[in-house]
This record gives structure tokens, sequence and C-alpha cells, in this order.
């Protein structure tokens, strides 16, 4: 019964978020084009979809999987967990005896990416408008793999106290030099990519593995150093998206010198 | 299903093999988990038929009327429409204004935190409207995205350099949270419809590119606006 009431409320949410944009949208078709929506039947019930299908993602999550992995998360940095898992030997706790939860930030990092709608929508995209040459599924994967490395490494920095744009200038640097030689069709996908994998499901997982993080250890804060993990989320995966870019060409490439095959430079971006 | 798969087995691993204690209300988990599958569903149903469609539209018919003013007003509103209401950026201002007063940027009242929230909304809002303003300008005048991402990143190094340090991971994370699951499909589409009806664009190499700047201006906005704070 109680599941069912929050449904309706979290659709009723996410209704007003999204009918404002709705708004906008028609309102913008009937004084500024100021033509008939071409198939408005079909519009309104594709937004009432996508409303509908917001809400119950979001009820499900924020009702069952949101409270385990927030208290997932508190477990694996409760200073008595750290203790009985520890590496090194006595004394205060070190970097390494974190390794838990680096692999905990990292799998839910790769695993809470793999089901962002707004992922979805974006790889969706690409596959129809690269004519099927950029996969859905491995797009999802290369993406999620970044962010899992990404959060992973934030939760790193947390832990030793590392100035955050030091590893975002790397980070940018990276991105850089892979630019100049990754294929040209998966640049500003990659750069894209960034962006849309962090919303609705990543971020309040990774913040709340942020904040508990700075308040277990010593002399962080976690209004200061629990900032920033959605920082690395969103640049490791453009670092590994123009990889898989890069993956894909070197392939073709070896299976073309095997075979003895001429090598066309327009072909190149045709290898994703 | 096999997109919550993952969730579910890391969940699962560290619940059996690290923490070792047993989960309650395993009944709830799994209805749960099947209200986010249905979820998705639906959401991925309406996205086909409507929000690509529309976007994709708009761009179109804009394209077709041919008015530059009328492109980039929708670029900008778009943007900054659906970010001041965005509610991962309101989680965020608040926190951001916690952190100023910890930090002695502003005064410890209500009405200072409360001013300074709105202020990092207005400003992250702006910046979003901005940079799809930008984007859209980039692909009707073919400018290299690389170089324009590059430049904008070694800016938000340079502003780094100048920010008070307790504005950096805010401004950051803000870059992340600005792009919502209703607008990236939205923009998404905006620009790849807008790259297919202009002659000699590919949609697929000019198409995308909307979402980066749109991550990218507001760790700029964010760090110029701390900074400005600072000055005066």
């Amino acid at each position: 019964m109680d599941l069912i009431l929050s449904s309706v409320l979290f659709i009723a949410d996410s209704a007003l978020d999204v009918l404002p944009i709705v708004a906008f949208l028609f309102a913008f078709q009937i004084f500024v084009i100021r033509g008939p929506m071409p198939n408005v039947k079909q519009i309104l019930v594709g937004f009432g979809f996508v409303i509908i299908g917001l809400g119950l993602f979001l009820v499900g999550l924020e009702k069952t999987l949101f409270p385990l992995g927030r208290l997932m998360a508190q477990q694996l940095t409760d200073p008595a967990f750290l203790e009985s898992a520890r590496l090194t030997v006595a004394g205060a706790l070190q970097w390494q005896d974190f390794y838990w939860v680096y692999l905990f930030a990292a799998a839910i990092g790769f695993s809470t990416t793999m089901a962002e709608p707004a992922l979805m929508a974006v790889s969706i995209k690409a596959n129809s408008v690269s004519g099927g040459a950029i996969g859905v599924w491995g797009l999802r994967v290369a993406v999620a793999i970044g962010v899992g490395f990404g959060v992973g490494l934030g939760c790193y920095r947390i832990i030793t106290g590392l100035p955050l744009h030091y590893f975002m200038a790397v980070g940018y640097f990276a991105v850089i030099v892979q630019t100049a030689f990754a294929p040209k069709l998966i640049v500003p996908l990659a750069y894209d990519s960034g962006g849309v994998t962090t919303s609705t499901v990543t971020v309040p997982l990774i913040t709340a593995l942020g904040l508990g993080l700075a308040e277990a250890v010593p002399g962080r804060s976690p209004l200061l150093d629990g900032f920033g993990l959605v920082a690395f989320a969103s640049l490791f995966p453009i670092i590994s998206v123009l990889a898989y870019g890069q993956l894909a060409v070197l392939r073709q490439k070896v299976d073309e010198s095997a075979t003895g095959k001429q090598e066309l430079p327009e072909e190149k971006d045709h290898a994703l | 299903m096999r997109d919550l798969l993952p969730i579910v087995v890391v969940i699962a691993t560290f619940q059996a093999f690290v923490i070792r204690q047993p989960v309650e209300g395993f009944v709830s988990l799994v209805f749960g988990a099947a209200l986010v599958v249905a979820g998705l569903a639906c959401f991925i149903f309406g996205l086909r038929i409507a929000l690509f469609p529309i976007g994709e539209g708009l761009a179109h018919a804009l394209a077709a009327k041919g008015s530059a003013f009328w492109l980039f007003a929708f670029a900008f509103v778009l943007g900054f429409g659906t970010t001041i209401a965005e509610p991962a950026l309101l989680a965020v201002a608040e926190e951001a204004a916690e952190v100023a007063v910890g930090a002695g940027a502003i005064a410890d009242s209500e009405e200072a935190m409360d001013d300074y929230a709105l202020g990092l909304r207005l400003v992250v809002a702006l910046s979003v409207g901005v940079a799809i303003l930008i984007g859209v300008y980039r692909i009707i005048v073919n400018w290299s995205l690389p170089l324009m991402i590059i430049a904008g990143y070694v800016l938000v190094v340079l502003a780094t350099t100048i920010a008070p340090a307790e504005i950096v991971g805010v401004a950051y994370d803000s870059g992340g949270v600005t792009t919502s699951t209703v607008t990236v499909p939205l923009v998404t589409a905006l620009g790849v419809g807008l790259a297919s009806s202009l002659k000699g664009r590919n949609p697929m190499t000019d198409g995308f590119g909307l979402i980066a700047f749109a991550s990218l201006t507001p760790i700029l906005f964010v760090l110029l606006y701390g900074t400005v704070l600072e000055w005066i």
C-alpha cells in the first residue's frame, strides 16, 4: 500500500519536473513556428510514458536500492569495519586499508551507470545516427568503466586529501592528447558522455559514499572534501570512450596487417 | 532486466562476502527492482515516440524558418529553463551554501545562505543556457569542437588557480549535475536534428557535443562566481 501511494507521489513529482518543459516546447511550436505540432497525440502519449516511467523508476530506486546502497556505503566506511579489514599492522589507518571502499566505489559507479536512463538515450541516438557503427551496449560499457574507475580514484583522493584540481588537470591533459589520436567520429560523443553519466541514479549514491568517507577519515571535512566525486565521474568516461574508439581502430589495424589488406584513411572511422 | 543486473550483483556480492549481514525486506527489494525495470521500459518507449521526435522536429522547423534569433533563443531558454528547476542542482546549491558558511565566505544566517544558493543556481542555469547557445552556434558556423572544449578546459584550470579553495569542489561537481534525464535526450535530438538539416554537416561529428558544453561552462561560471564574490 505504502509503495503504491509513494509511486503516485513520485509520478506527480516527475510530472512537475517534466510539464514546464512540455509547456515550453508547445509554446514555442505555437507562437514561433506557428504551425500545428506534428503527431500531437503520439507526442502527448509519449510524454505520459516518460513521466510515468521516470516516476516508477525513481520510486523503485528510492524505496529499495538507494537505502541499501547508502547503508552499505556507511557500513564500509565505518571505523570498526575498517579496523577489522585493515592491511597494515598497527597505527593509524593508511590509504591501502580502504581497499573495500575503492572496490565498492568502482563497482557501484559501473553498475549504476549501466542503469542510467540518460546514457541509454544518448547510446540509442548514437547507434541510429552512426548507422549501427557504434553499439548501444559497447558505448554504455565504455562509459560505465570510466565512471567506475573515476569514482574509485575519487575515493582515493578523499582519503589521501590530495587537491582535486591536480587530478582534473592531469585528466584534461589526457583528454587533449587522446583527442589528437582518436577517430574523429567518436570525439564529440566522448565529450558528451561525460555529462550524461551523472544524473538520476549515479549522483545520489556516490554523493552518499563521498560524504560517508569524508566523515570516516580523520582530518577530512565532509563539506570541503565530500565534493568532487561527481567531477571524477564526469571526467573519466571521456577518457574511456576515447580509448574505446582508439581500441576499435587499433583492432582493425591489427586485423588488416594480418590479412595484408591496404588501409584507407577514411575507413578508420568505420571501425567502431 | 539486464540493465539492472550489475547493481543487483554488486550489492548481493558485497552483502554476502564483505558485510555479512542478512538483508531485510527481501520481498520489497524484488518489488522495487521490478518497478525500476518497468519504469525504464516506459521511459525508453516515451523517449522514442516523444522526446526524440519533438527535439528533432523543432530543430528542423527552426532551421527551415531560417531565423537565427529564434534558434538561439530556443537553445538558451531550453538550457536555462531546464536547469533552474533541476532538483539535483537545488541539493548541491544548498550544500555549497553550507560550505561557504564554514569557510567564512558569507555570513552564517538563513538569508545569506538562501541568497548564496539562489545566486549559484542562477549562475549555473545561465551557464547552461549559454552553453547550449554556443553549441548551436558552433554547429552552424562549423567550428572545431575539440579546440573549443580544450580552450574551455584551459580556462577552467586558469580559473581554478584564482578561485577561492572552498568553491572548487562545488564548481567541478556542478558541471555534472546540470544535465537531467529529460534534458539530455532533448538537447541531443536538437543537435542531431540541426546538424542533419544543415547542408554539409555530419550529424555524427557535428550533432553531438552540446552536452559537453553544458558540463563545461558551469564549472567555469561557478569558479568565476566564487572569485567575484570574494573580491566584493
